[in-house]
Order: structure tokens, then C-alpha cells, then sequence
């Protein structure tokens, strides 16, 4: 075909454009949070003294760490499904979850403490977390890549990546509600690992899914 | 730019013949740099056209042009030459005798959508084929398939997106 009938073909079509893709991205988490809300419900529940845990400062934290991952890692990946977009000048954004923890753990130090440091970070459900926490942020996996499929990174395994950091994100806020362990070493932990093997699934699957 | 998106079909048509020169240089350029021969360069051109195409929604209409049509136009550059890469050639110096004999013809027909226009449905392969190659209107081709015009729009555009996608999974 010559170059000049596809550009008047390409001109013809004009008519079809896509929606931004932060509508698409939204569109398609909205779709997905029921689902993995609903696998919370079903499958694990609410921690059952959660009004009790609600007063509980280190309880509250964890949603605040959780989301501070979460919402910068979206920003960052609306960011990068530009096609002329970089990390670059972006990537302190993702150092707010970190922050929130330093703070956190430093003031957990600062009070007096029932359990020993060691038992604190053990604490009774690492290894429910972190097949939980993946668990639960599939549905929101598939939903970003659907969503960010409409952009066009230049490094899709990198945008990829942001996506699992993302639905790892919302995944832990939900996994959070049925978390029994509190301490910040805990979360900084076990919720750590989770988040970073949803992360390089995502890198993966972007690799593939987000060319354009 | 912003009047294509506006709606402006004749602007964007407008816009897209006066970048593919600038494309068609940089193709160039890029194989060169490469070590490859420009023989592709015209796929390569089709190629950026239909991803400025399909991802135009991702240009932020405050944000300059030139860096996001040259962004595509990498991405597309350095994929051709990793699909390359993956090929086996033979060595150019073999035949250097016979292809200097043989003048540079400034060719602007490309194989590569020919090639994979035959693997798409019929009915978006005859679409497109009306629009493209006999420059039949939306209206025309409507009514010699006896179909409505929102119908040949989506056919049109189904055919695009899948030829995009089968050019880059090749």
C-alpha cells in the first residue's frame, strides 16, 4: 500500500478516537474493585474486632501506607502511558509509602511495646499476606493493564511494573481490613514482599500487553 | 494537531502528509545508524503513521508536538530493528557488485501492511481496500457492500487497530 492512501485512509477515520486513557484506567478499577472487595468478604472477612483496631493508630496507618502507594503509583502510571513520558522527576512520588513508614516504625519504637521487636515482625500472618495481598490484586492487575493498554509507554515493562505497584497497592488497603498484625515492622515486612512479586508480574505481563 | 482532534479531517490530513517526510528522513537515518539497509524504511513509515494514529488521544494538547511524534517514531525505529535482529540476513557485502548496478528508486509503496492486509476478515479487508486503494468515500463504500456508514466507520477502524496489532506481533 502507498504511504499517501494510508494517510487519507488514516484522515477518513478521524472520526474514531479513543477516550484519555485516565477514563479508561478509572473506568476499568471501578469495574474491578467489587470483584476483589468481594474476595476479601468471602474469602477472608473483616478482622473481626475491627472496631476495637480502628482505634488503634498503627491499625489506621497501615490504609494510610497502603494508599500512598497506591494513588502515586496511578499518577505515575497515567504519567508514563505518554509515549515521550520518563521516570524521570517522578519517581520521588514513590518514596511517600516509604516515608510514611520510616515514620511510622520510628514512632512505634519511641513507645513502650507488649512484644519483643523480632516477634512484632514475625507476627502471626506473614504468609497469608503475602499470598493475599497477590491474590486480591489480580482482578485489579488485569483492570490496569486493560485500562493502560489505551496509552503508549515507551518502556512497557516499566508501566507494567507501575501497575502492579498500583493494584498491589489498593490490593494491600483491601487485605488491610482483615489484617491482624499491626506493627509497622510487619507491614514494612511482609507487605513489602507482596507489593515487589505483583510489581515484577506486572513487569512481565507489560512487557508483552503494553507495546503498541 | 488540535484542529484533528477538534474534528478537522482536513487538517489532519494536512498535518500527516507534512510529517511523513520528516519520518521518512529519520527511518532513514535510524537504519543507517543501525547498519541496515533502507529498504524498510517505508514500513517503518506506515508503521509510526498508524501508531501517531491510533494513540493520538495520548498527545496532552498543551504539550508540544515535535517530542511525542518523535517518541512514537523511536518506538517504532528500535522495534523494527529488534524484530530484525531477531532474523537471519544475508551479508549485504555479498552482493555489493550486483546491487550497485541497481539505482536507489525512491520507492514510497511499502510490503509489510500489503503482506498482512491479506490475514485480516474479509469484511474489514474489503473496507479498507475500497477507502485506501480506490479512494472510495465513506458514503460509496457504505453502498456497494449495502451496508450503513456507521457500519463501514467501525469496520474501517476494527481494520486499522488489527492491522497495527499484527504488524507489531509479527
Amino acid at each position: 500500500m502507498e504511504t499517501d492512501q494510508l494517510i487519507r485512509t488514516l484522515a477518513v477515520d478521524n472520526g474514531q478516537r479513543s477516550l484519555p486513557v485516565g477514563i479508561m484506567l478509572a473506568l476499568a478499577l471501578l469495574a474491578a474493585t467489587p470483584l476483589s472487595t468481594a474476595m476479601l468478604l468471602l474469602g477472608l472477612g473483616i478482622r473481626p474486632d475491627i472496631m476495637v483496631a480502628m482505634r488503634n493508630p498503627f491499625f489506621d496507618l497501615k490504609f494510610v501506607v497502603t494508599l500512598a502507594l497506591a494513588i502515586p503509583a496511578t499518577v505515575i502510571s497515567l504519567h508514563l502511558s505518554r509515549p515521550e513520558a520518563s521516570l524521570h522527576g517522578w519517581v520521588w512520588l514513590l518514596l511517600a509509602p516509604v516515608l510514611v513508614l520510616a515514620g511510622a516504625i520510628m514512632s512505634e519504637m519511641m513507645l513502650p511495646q507488649r512484644l519483643p521487636m523480632l516477634a512484632r515482625l514475625v507476627g502471626h500472618n506473614s504468609m497469608l499476606c503475602m499470598s493475599a495481598i497477590p491474590i486480591l490484586s489480580l482482578p485489579l492487575l488485569a483492570a490496569a493493564m486493560l485500562g493502560l493498554r489505551h496509552g503508549a509507554p515507551s518502556r512497557p515493562a516499566l508501566a507494567g511494573a507501575i501497575a502492579g505497584l498500583l493494584s498491589a497497592g489498593f490490593a494491600a488497603t483491601l487485605y488491610a481490613a482483615h489484617c491482624t498484625d499491626d506493627s509497622p515492622l510487619f507491614v514494612a515486612t511482609w507487605y513489602t514482599i507482596a507489593v515487589a512479586g505483583v510489581a515484577g508480574l506486572g513487569a512481565l505481563i507489560g512487557a508483552r500487553v503494553l507495546r503498541y | 494537531m488540535r484542529q484533528a482532534i477538534a474534528g478537522d479531517d482536513e487538517a489532519y490530513h494536512r498535518l500527516l502528509k507534512a510529517v511523513t517526510p520528516v519520518l521518512r528522513a529519520a527511518a532513514r537515518r535510524g537504519l543507517a545508524r543501525a547498519g541496515q539497509p533502507a529498504d524498510q524504511s517505508e514500513d517503518i513509515v506506515q508503521e509510526i503513521l498508524l501508531a501517531v494514529h491510533l494513540k493520538r488521544h495520548t498527545w496532552d494538547v498543551n504539550a508540544p508536538f515535535a517530542p511525542w511524534l518523535f517518541a512514537i517514531a523511536r518506538n517504532k525505529l528500535i522495534d523494527t530493528l529488534r524484530r530484525r535482529g531477531r532474523r537471519i540476513f544475508v551479508n549485504v557485502d555479498d552482493f555489493a557488485e550486483t546491487l550497485a548496478d541497481e539505482p536507489p528508486a525512491p520507492t514510497v509503496s511499502a510490503s509489510e501492511v500489503e503482506t498482512q492486509l491479506k490475514t485480516l476478515p474479509q469484511r474489514q479487508r474489503e473496507v479498507l481496500q475500497s477507502i485506501a486503494v480506490e479512494a472510495s468515500s465513506i458514503k460509496q463504500t457504505a453502498a456497494r457492500f449495502s451496508m450503513t456508514e456507521g457500519a463501514v466507520r467501525v469496520a474501517l477502524h476494527r481494520a486499522l487497530t488489527s492491522l497495527t496489532a499484527k504488524l507489531r506481533e509479527q
